[in-house]
């Protein structure tokens, strides 16, 4: 007998989730369906767009939406120096400022962090979607693993995806030459080096420990529930990615008990065909469980990853602003022991009041769009879950009755043969 | 399972109603606790009418004392296969059960499994008129010499049969592998009870997770926490699921343990057999001697022929006395052989009765724990249905 890996009493373990999953930021077994419900090209997702009713949120969200980005065909490309993978990304548009509607690039994972960084930088207290992580955790060989590079293939695609939803971000000027110029190498060379982002960093460290004068009390609250959600967050992906494994294990132990009902029918004689009816019920749920399985790796564990990431994301973007109104604190006080050369530190100061003036209302603005978008997204994940369940339920439900109408019937059989004779 | 078609079974209503705790002094003169079973038995019309029921008789019996009973079966009724007694010690055990056997439910199984027993024997068309089974279940003062049957001991012994029948060894063959295959799915079963166990009772965590993150969210929070209730009630129903499925391992191992007794008529077929070979073979040999007494040769070398012809022939009268205790010998050889034979053929014949018996009620009963499991199977099915379709309600709330 196997030994049991789960424990005597779940209830009292229902407070201690396994820590060794923190580390577990792809499943190694997530396996993904050949055939993706994610549209191939951009021309299929404006028609599924049009035809598709349960998109009805993002329809009302972008009702004039103008530009369909996808992300395909991962290709390796293998040099003296190093191996990666690139995606081809296709974008179809009627906007103006592009000059063609339609573009096809390829680019690699380090250009999507490069445009990443730059949304944050011009944009530093709008809530820009997370992207997948860099490395898995686990083990870096895994990183040309098939799986590996599918799922990350969909979280580019709804990276991007998100972005051409938000009414700002999408118009980002970085974001139209991640789109469209064939070599993205050169602007990765402009803009913000290392030095002067090694040096934003330490002002931010130093605001930091100087701590803000005052808070608002509304970014007090956003900063308390961007906490508390997090928490809930690895939480419940945490206990996804449990029960995941406990699927797992029972679907392995449900695939031997079919064969041993059809091994003992081989030495029955009146026995056989129940002995095989029931085996083959066994295995038809055992393939349910499979794909069960699959639907909730497909549907629900990433969702709830992005949404672990978000969580971060949020805290970021906390902190951008706080540090914007620091630095201003900060600039202020020094104003304030000033007794010469005031006009030039005033203008200072008065830019800086007015960045963080922005910086608040850009936040307020895509709080409530970022929860809105968070709602529906888990909102929708959970419904098509439990609704998957049930479906499983049902198609086993009809796999044991009728089984059960077979035996039925063959006992009525044997009843009016007897009475017969 | 029950028939009312045997005598005894028109007479009286049979059941073992209670289990309970005893400590005592065992045979090496320990302090032990045991566990004792009330059988309680009344006569078979007073309980279909109305009225008050007549008071039943009780007498109170430990485990030990069944297998006294069973093992007496097993001696004096060679040829039945006699029904077998719930496992002595819990085996096949998914996690959660225990293993230990004080533990009420394995005493609750139990109990039932003995009850079981005594109906089998009761319903039996042999057994069910053993007078000593009558004692067993009415007698309180129980004493049961057991015969020291030495056929019971040589059936440890090897032998080889020289011409099997080929009935008996298929039915041996049979036997082994369905004991194999049973073994072998309640060993799995077990694990797969263990893995569904995990599955439902990890859903429980949504339970206390989502309760937590609805404390913080406006809009999501009722859906969120009406949610994580179903999803406590879906934990929760696995208990009830798996200890439904224990009855269903309990039926498949009382026809494991039947496999025993299967091989057991077996094995007494091949002692009798081979004492019949035995038999012929030792008379063959007498007869063969004697033939070579009467016309002085010698086919069978034999220490005293070569003796004899070393130092000299008999005298005619050793010959005609040796002669004549041969004729005796092989007089008494003809009687046992014709006894070995009909002793054969009434096992035989008894035995195969049983055992078409047993194949009938070994249909019926299998077929119908597979009717049942699937049963029960729907039944998890129809929960599981509800508790996610309230589940998908309350999300939609979200």
């Amino acid at each position: 007998m196997s030994g049991a890996k789960v424990p005597a009493d779940i209830s009292g373990h229902m407070l201690d989730l396994d820590e060794e999953e923190d580390l577990e930021v792809f499943s190694k077994n997530t396996s993904l369906a050949e055939g993706n419900p994610m549209p191939n090209s951009p021309d299929s997702m404006v028609n599924q767009f049009r035809l598709d009713e349960e998109n009805e949120e993002e329809q009302q969200g972008a009702i004039n939406k103008d530009i369909f980005v996808t992300v395909d065909n991962p290709e390796s490309h293998i040099s003296a120096i190093e191996t990666f993978i690139t995606y081809r990304v296709v974008t179809r548009t009627t906007r103006s400022e592009f000059d063609s509607s339609e573009y096809e690039v390829r680019r690699r994972y380090q250009d999507f962090l490069w445009l990443k960084s730059r949304l944050e930088e011009n944009y530093p207290t709008l809530i820009v979607h997370p992207l997948p992580e860099k490395f898995v955790m686990k083990s870096m060989v895994e990183r040309f693993n098939d799986d590996f590079i599918e799922t990350r293939r969909k979280a580019l695609h709804r990276f991007l995806n998100r972005i051409t939803e938000h009414p700002i971000l999408s118009c980002s000027h970085h974001f139209k030459v991640f789109l469209t110029d064939e070599e993205l190498a050169p602007h990765r060379k402009l803009g913000p080096g290392f030095l002067s982002r090694m040096s934003e960093t330490m002002r931010a460290m130093a605001n930091s420990v100087r701590g803000l004068r005052s808070k608002l009390e509304e970014f007090a609250i956003m900063q308390e529930y961007v906490d508390d959600f997090s928490n809930n967050m690895c939480s419940v992906d945490k206990v996804t990615h449990r029960i995941t494994k406990e699927h797992r294990e029972y679907m392995d132990e449900l695939k031997q008990y079919g064969p041993t009902y059809f091994q003992w029918a081989e030495s029955e004689e009146l026995l056989a065909e129940p002995l095989k009816g029931v085996g083959s019920c066994v295995e038809k749920c055992s393939k349910e469980t499979e794909e069960q399985i699959q639907y909730l790796s497909e549907v629900l564990v990433p969702t709830l990853h992005e949404y672990v990431l978000c969580a971060d994301t949020l805290k970021a973007v906390m902190r951008r602003r706080d540090n914007i109104q620091a630095e201003f604190e900060a600039k202020n006080e020094a104003l304030a022991s000033k007794t010469t050369d005031k006009e030039m530190l005033q203008e200072e100061v008065d830019d800086l009041a007015d960045r963080v003036e922005q910086a608040n209302n850009a936040l307020r603005g895509d709080w409530s769009r970022w929860r809105t978008s968070m709602r529906a997204d888990l909102k929708s994940a959970f419904i098509s879950t439990a609704a998957k369940n049930v479906d499983y339920y049902e198609k086993c439900l009809a796999v044991w009755e009728s089984f059960l109408l077979s035996q039925r019937g063959e006992s009525m059989e044997q009843r009016n043969g007897a009475d017969a004779s | 399972m029950v028939e009312r078609g045997t005598a005894l079974l028109k007479k009286m209503e049979i059941s073992v109603a209670e289990a309970d705790k005893r400590t005592g002094k065992n045979t090496v003169n320990m302090q032990e606790t045991y566990t004792v079973y009330l059988i309680e038995t009344r006569p078979a019309e007073s309980v279909s009418e109305g009225g008050t029921p007549v008071a039943p008789d009780t007498l109170w019996r430990r485990y030990s004392e069944f297998e006294l009973l069973r093992t007496y079966l097993l001696v004096t009724y060679p040829y039945i296969i006699v029904p077998p007694l719930p496992e002595k010690r819990a085996e096949f055990v998914w996690h959660k059960l225990s293993a230990d056997n004080l533990d009420p439910d394995f005493v609750e199984r139990r109990r039932v499994g003995l009850e079981n027993f005594l109906l089998r024997l009761a319903s039996h068309p042999v057994l069910s008129n053993d007078s000593i089974f009558f004692l067993f279940l009415t007698e309180v003062l129980f004493l049961l010499f057991q015969k020291a049957d030495s056929r019971l001991k040589s059936l440890s012994a090897m032998f080889r049969v020289k011409n099997p029948d080929k009935r008996f060894t298929a039915l041996k063959h049979y036997s082994e592998d369905l004991s194999t295959v049973i073994s072998q799915l309640l060993r799995i079963r077990a694990r797969v009870a263990d893995r569904l166990y995990g599955v439902y009772k990890v859903h429980g965590n949504y339970g206390r997770v989502f309760s937590e993150w609805s404390a913080i969210e406006k809009e999501m929070g009722d859906g969120l926490q009406s949610a994580g209730h179903h999803m406590d009630t879906y934990a929760a129903s696995i208990d009830d699921i798996l200890e439904e499925e224990e009855h269903y391992a309990d039926q498949l191992k009382e026809y494991l343990f039947y496999t025993e007794a299967v091989r057991s008529v077996c094995r007494k077929h091949e002692l009798i057999q081979y004492e019949l070979e035995m038999a012929a073979q030792d008379l063959s040999y007498k007869k063969q001697q004697k033939e070579e007494l009467e016309t002085g040769t010698v086919r069978i070398f034999s220490l005293k022929g070569m003796t004899s012809k070393l130092f000299g022939q008999e005298t005619q009268e050793q010959r005609e006395s040796k002669v004549a205790a041969l004729e005796q010998s092989i007089q008494e050889g003809e009687e046992a052989l014709k006894e070995k034979n009909a002793e054969s053929q009434e096992f035989v014949e008894k035995a195969w009765n049983d055992i078409e018996r047993f194949k009938e009620q070994k249909e019926k009963d299998l077929r119908e724990a597979l009717i049942s499991y699937a049963i029960m199977q729907i039944s998890m099915c129809k929960k599981g249905i509800q508790v996610w379709s309230n589940a998908k309600e309350c999300f939609n709330k979200m």
